[in-house]
């Protein structure tokens, strides 16, 4: 065309980012890959290829590691792993700094590969993914630094094996990498097959920043050799981002593996639309939302919720908005979306489409390349609630759509999902955008955008979504355990407390739930005397049943949740004084039945000042802002994790028990709770404390039970959040693997928990609430 | 440039203020959209030089300063008529680009109109007390009735500020109803005045009132005030602009005046155009930029796409 033609069109034209360097790269290395293993390059075995999934054609050649090749990047770590968790915090900082000066050094090669080898837009790797990168190894520069004094409980948990996935390559692999290596912690880290390519270029990066041989490892491979690393005897920690289904999987692998263990996984997170928020820019939300990355991001917003009343003009300035994305060669500066990163996915995203009602489908005519795997974007219009597609996880282009009536019923519409990963809030109604927030199940709410990322902001789901954060402190959690510290040894009278019970009179326990004494369903009761046989107690025994109900109790207590932290700590002060006041006959009682590790009053005290603890922090365990690169705030929230059910440990009858119910209800959880098999007579009397202490009905439920009997059905059911279990390892690993029905969180390694700020950190879920604002 | 040959003129509409008052604009939302308006096209090579050539064609070459003259004006206009030196319009393909209009003060309009004889280029006279229009409602229309009758085909108005800023939409939609009336065959530009209206929100209100009452453009900025036009202001115009044309089917044109001296700049604002409105309004009859300095970098940067050798304003003729 000559210019007057362009003149009249005013055609884009074409704008292509060069890829000579990212070539001559790739030709340097004959373009043929091994690992990055103890500092070198290995050349590895099982070459396959990968492809530039804009052209369809090869890149490169990469290995599929063996089980040898795994072992020895394990090997590698561990060998490395003493060195570097004892250098001081300063030294791994200039370390870590060194890789965020060198990556951004090299941001446009690392750009154009990952556009090369992903199919992503260069003007997201380049102005996105990338700049997130440096970021995230700034941050974490600085949290190296940092950790010695800011974390003084807290260290390295050893060797991490990460398993991350091809959508963000190396976005991922920044998220794995830094906070892991600014702890202390060496990695193995396994690239998705399609994608390797940034990883690979990372390592030589990582040779030239200092990185000792061994603190980072890069393995290539499919799906079996994340498997491998997965369930390496010699890793101590799993971090996944990927699929829903693997991530399930990974859970029943690791499941008493004594491995820690986050996952990042899928999602369907709701973009809901107001009648009174800026329509127009709500539109661009949804580009941004849906049509970043061609849809495969785990938090796109891709339930779209109108509200009725705006829903017909909104779809119709979405749909005019759709007709001029571009859709093409991903290194062309001028295009909003690339192509899809391989042939399976784009299978799977047209066989999912296949049973959609064609006359519900918009696209939009746009030209695509012919070589290639490219998507349209699509919209999905009137799927109701009960459709697969509003509910399954696309990963593509794709946005299904519905409308809601009211606040309320957008609250249900976007939480009647597996997922709970990220959820967008489109008003200019501040009272109703900020209410909005809490309500959403979800790591992450952004009010009047989408997708915003930093270093210093938590990211992660809840529900399938996964558990585990990443990014800012809790970040940290993943990649660090308690230090072993013993505990300040209590200065308590250790005089033993004589009992003083009428002998013989048989006592009668029953469960308890929702605020009630109840018989067990089954009818059955087992007998226990004292070990002096001079009384005998009735316990009730409990099965699926009882446990049923108490779920359906605890979670009809969901009123605590939303309670202020100042009237929890009351109604603890109150239990915690009710219990005071029969403290003698508990110490009496403790002596009768438990072996002497501490004596009766020793425990009641501890419990007492558990309780204490537990009911000062109840209105100070806070959360707090977040410096983010953006005007107006980052709010990191403490939210309950909902119903906790959690297995008390059988030595120290009182105080394990009742550190899992203070713990758990003070941050407004639901609890419940099986007491100690050895010694339940403690809980049994505990009832009568808990009922007169102004606890709400459905908040603290004790069921009697055989713990091995009732773990699976526990940890399998669907309307429990979390499991704790201070039990044997048999019944921790049984609780680990069933929980993978719902992903529901474990905390099973309760013994290193020293302080009740640990209990409270499992007892809470992270959210990240973004308000950007200003107006004027 | 006869525009009333190719649009369908906008009219006087009623005053619709729940439709106004539903408007909504969140700062933050356009911010970040205009922040990557820049980032999601380029366009190179002769696609640049072409986009380039269009962005003269819509410029309306102004001069408004206390010190304007008959000669200066003289030289402006023949400027306007040969916007680019002979031989680059000739490698360009574009000998008879001329720029949008002449844009001056009401005592040069005879001056621009005597210079731009037998060339279809418009001139516009700024008028309505321009800058601050806080002289008398008479005056300010006597004025736009004088400069029409002085041959301006083209009025740019400014708005009263107050009138947005006390949230007295009817006066403003009074006082655009008058000016327009005024304006006769003549198309009225109206200025808002963005940097003066303290929100985005009110930019929004005030360009619906503005289309409402019957302007053929709406325009960010005098070229006076501290902040003139930006991409974030002009994106709530434009999206005004799309919302009228969804709501009436009148297409009302759009001005970003002041501060637009870069290639890149007309570009940008070329592609958000493109982008939000379609290609229909890059064209001077639906869009110009109010600008004095940005000719002379497009002319330097043709030049470099002409030779492949970076230029020099001394190359290239004044305005």
């Amino acid at each position: 065309m000559d210019i007057k033609e362009i003149y009249e069109t005013m055609d884009y034209g074409t704008a292509p980012e060069s890829a000579e360097e990212a070539n001559a790269w790739l030709d340097k290395n004959n373009r043929v890959f091994g690992h990055f293993i103890d500092g070198e390059f290995v050349s590895g075995t099982g070459h396959f290829e990968t492809i530039n999934p804009a052209t369809g054609k090869s890149l490169a050649h990469v290995s599929q590691a063996s089980s040898a090749d795994v072992d020895s990047a394990v090997a590698a770590a561990n060998r490395a792993f003493n060195e570097w968790s004892t250098r001081s915090g300063f030294e791994r900082a200039k370390v870590l700094y060194a890789l965020a000066r060198n990556i951004q050094k090299h941001a446009r090669l690392f750009s154009v590969l990952e556009t090369l080898d992903n199919g992503k837009p260069i003007r997201e790797s380049r102005d996105i993914d990338i700049p997130l990168v440096h970021r995230h190894f700034y941050y974490h520069a600085g949290m190296a630094q940092l950790m010695s004094k800011e974390l003084p409980n807290r260290e390295a948990i050893g060797v991490c094996g990460q398993i991350i996935p091809w959508n963000f390559p190396m976005l991922m692999l920044a998220w794995k990498i830094a906070p892991a290596l600014a702890m202390g912690n060496t990695v193995v880290l396994k690239p998705a097959e399609t994608t390797s390519l940034s990883a690979l270029l990372f390592a030589e990066i990582c040779a030239q920043s200092g990185v000792p041989r061994g603190v980072v490892n890069i393995v290539t491979g499919d799906g079996d050799v994340g498997d491998m690393i997965v369930r390496h005897k010699d890793v101590h920690k799993i971090a996944f981002t990927g699929s829903t289904d693997v991530g399930r999987k990974i859970r029943q692998a690791t499941a008493g593996s004594g491995k820690s263990l986050t996952l990042e996984l899928g999602g369907k997170s709701p973009f809901i639309v107001f009648d009174d928020a800026d329509l127009d820019s709500a539109v661009e939300g949804v580009v941004d939302a849906i049509w970043f990355n061609q849809g495969q991001v785990c938090c796109a917003g891709s339930r779209l919720l109108v509200q009725a009343g705006v829903a017909d003009k909104f779809l119709s300035k979405l749909v005019n908005r759709m007709k001029n994305l571009r859709i093409g060669d991903p290194l062309d500066k001028s295009i909003d979306m690339g192509a899809i990163n391989s042939q399976a996915q784009l299978d799977r995203i047209k066989s999912m489409l296949s049973s959609c009602d064609p006359s519900k489908i918009t696209t939009v005519a746009t030209t695509m390349p012919n070589a290639g795997y490219y998507h349209p974007p699509t919209l999905i219009r009137d799927v109701e609630a009960s459709d697969t597609l509003m509910q399954e996880e696309i990963f593509g282009p794709v946005l299904v759509s519905t409308t809601f009536r009211t606040p309320s019923e957008a609250v249900s519409l976007a939480n009647n999902t597996r997922y709970g990963l990220a959820a967008s809030v489109w008003s200019e109604n501040i009272n109703l955008a900020l209410g909005m927030a809490p309500k959403l199940k979800a790591g992450v709410v952004w009010v009047n955008g989408t997708n915003f990322f930093d270093a210093a902001a938590g990211f992660g789901g809840t529900k399938e979504s996964g558990f585990g954060r990443e990014g800012g402190w809790e970040g940290l959690m993943a990649y660090t355990r308690p230090v072993n510290v013993p505990n300040e040894t209590a200065n308590y009278s250790t005089q033993k407390t004589t009992p003083n019970r009428a002998a013989s009179i048989n006592r009668t326990y029953k469960n308890y739930v929702a605020g009630k004494q109840s018989r067990p369903d089954g009818g059955y009761t087992k007998q226990i005397a004292d070990p002096s046989n001079a009384a005998t107690y009735d316990i009730p025994i409990s099965n699926r049943k009882d446990l049923r109900n108490a779920v359906e109790a605890a979670n009809k207590a969901i009123g605590w949740s939303s309670s202020t932290g100042h009237l929890r700590s009351q109604v603890l002060y109150y239990f915690a004084e009710n219990l005071s006041a029969r403290a003698d006959e508990f110490a009496a009682l403790i002596d009768t039945f438990q072996p002497p590790s501490m004596s009766g009053a020793e425990e009641v005290q501890a419990t007492l000042e558990t309780i204490f603890e537990c009911a000062a922090w109840s209105d100070k365990f806070d959360g707090d802002v977040r410096d983010v690169p953006m005007r107006g705030l980052a709010l990191s929230l403490n939210e309950p994790v909902g119903t906790i059910a959690a297995f008390a440990p059988a030595e120290l009858a009182l105080l394990g028990l009742v550190h899992m119910i203070a713990a758990t209800i003070a941050v407004g959880n639901r609890v419940i709770v099986f007491p100690s098999e050895i010694n339940p007579v403690i809980a049994g009397e505990l009832i009568q404390v808990i009922e007169t202490s102004d606890i709400p009905a459905g908040v603290v439920n004790i069921l009697f039970a055989d713990h091995n009997d009732v773990a699976k059905h526990t940890a399998m059911h669907m309307d429990i959040d979390a499991v704790w279990c201070e039990e044997t390892a048999a019944i921790s690993s049984m609780i680990e693997e069933h929980s993978a029905t719902n992903l529901k969180r474990t905390w099973t390694q309760m013994n290193d928990a020293t302080e009740i700020r640990e209990f409270l950190d499992h007892a809470i879920e992270k959210k990240t609430v973004w308000i950007p604002w200003g107006e004027g | 440039m006869n525009i009333s040959n190719t649009i369908n003129r906008n009219i006087c509409h009623e005053l619709d203020l729940d439709w106004v008052m539903s408007t909504q604009a969140n700062q933050s939302a356009i911010e970040r959209r205009a922040a990557t308006l820049g980032m999601r096209r380029s366009v190179k090579k002769e696609f640049q030089a072409a986009w380039l050539a269009r962005a003269i064609s819509c410029i309306d070459l102004t001069t408004l300063s206390g010190d304007d003259t008959e000669e200066r004006v003289r030289r402006l206009c023949a400027k306007a008529r040969h916007p680019l030196r002979a031989d680059l319009a000739k490698s360009l393909g574009m000998d008879t680009l001329t720029t949008g209009a002449v844009c001056v003060y009401h005592e040069m309009v005879p001056a621009a109109v005597a210079a731009l004889s037998q060339s279809q280029i418009p001139v516009a006279a700024v008028s309505t007390g321009f800058p601050a229009g806080l002289s008398s409602l008479k005056l300010r229309i006597a004025e736009i009735e004088e400069s029409v009758a002085a041959g301006a085909t083209e009025i740019d108005i400014v708005i009263s500020r107050r009138h947005v800023l006390n949230q007295d939409w009817q006066s403003l939609y009074t006082e655009m109803k008058l000016f327009r009336e005024a304006c006769g065959e003549a198309h009225v530009k109206a200025i808002l005045a963005t940097g003066e209206l303290g929100t985005l929100r009110n930019v929004a209100r005030a360009s619906l009132i503005c289309m409402m009452a019957g302007a053929d453009f709406i325009k960010t900025s005098t070229g006076k005030e501290s902040v003139n036009a930006t991409l974030p202001v002009s994106l709530v115009m434009v999206r005004a602009i799309r919302e009228f044309y969804e709501q009436t089917g009148y297409k009302v044109g759009y001005k970003p005046a002041g501060g637009i001296s870069k290639a890149k700049d007309a570009l940008v604002y070329l592609s958000m155009i493109k982008e939000e409105l379609g290609v229909e309004w890059t064209r001077p009859e639906l869009f110009r930029f109010g600008a004095s300095s940005l000719l002379g970098d497009i002319e330097r940067q043709l030049e470099h796409f002409a030779t492949g050798a970076y230029s020099a304003s001394f190359r290239h003729a004044m305005g």
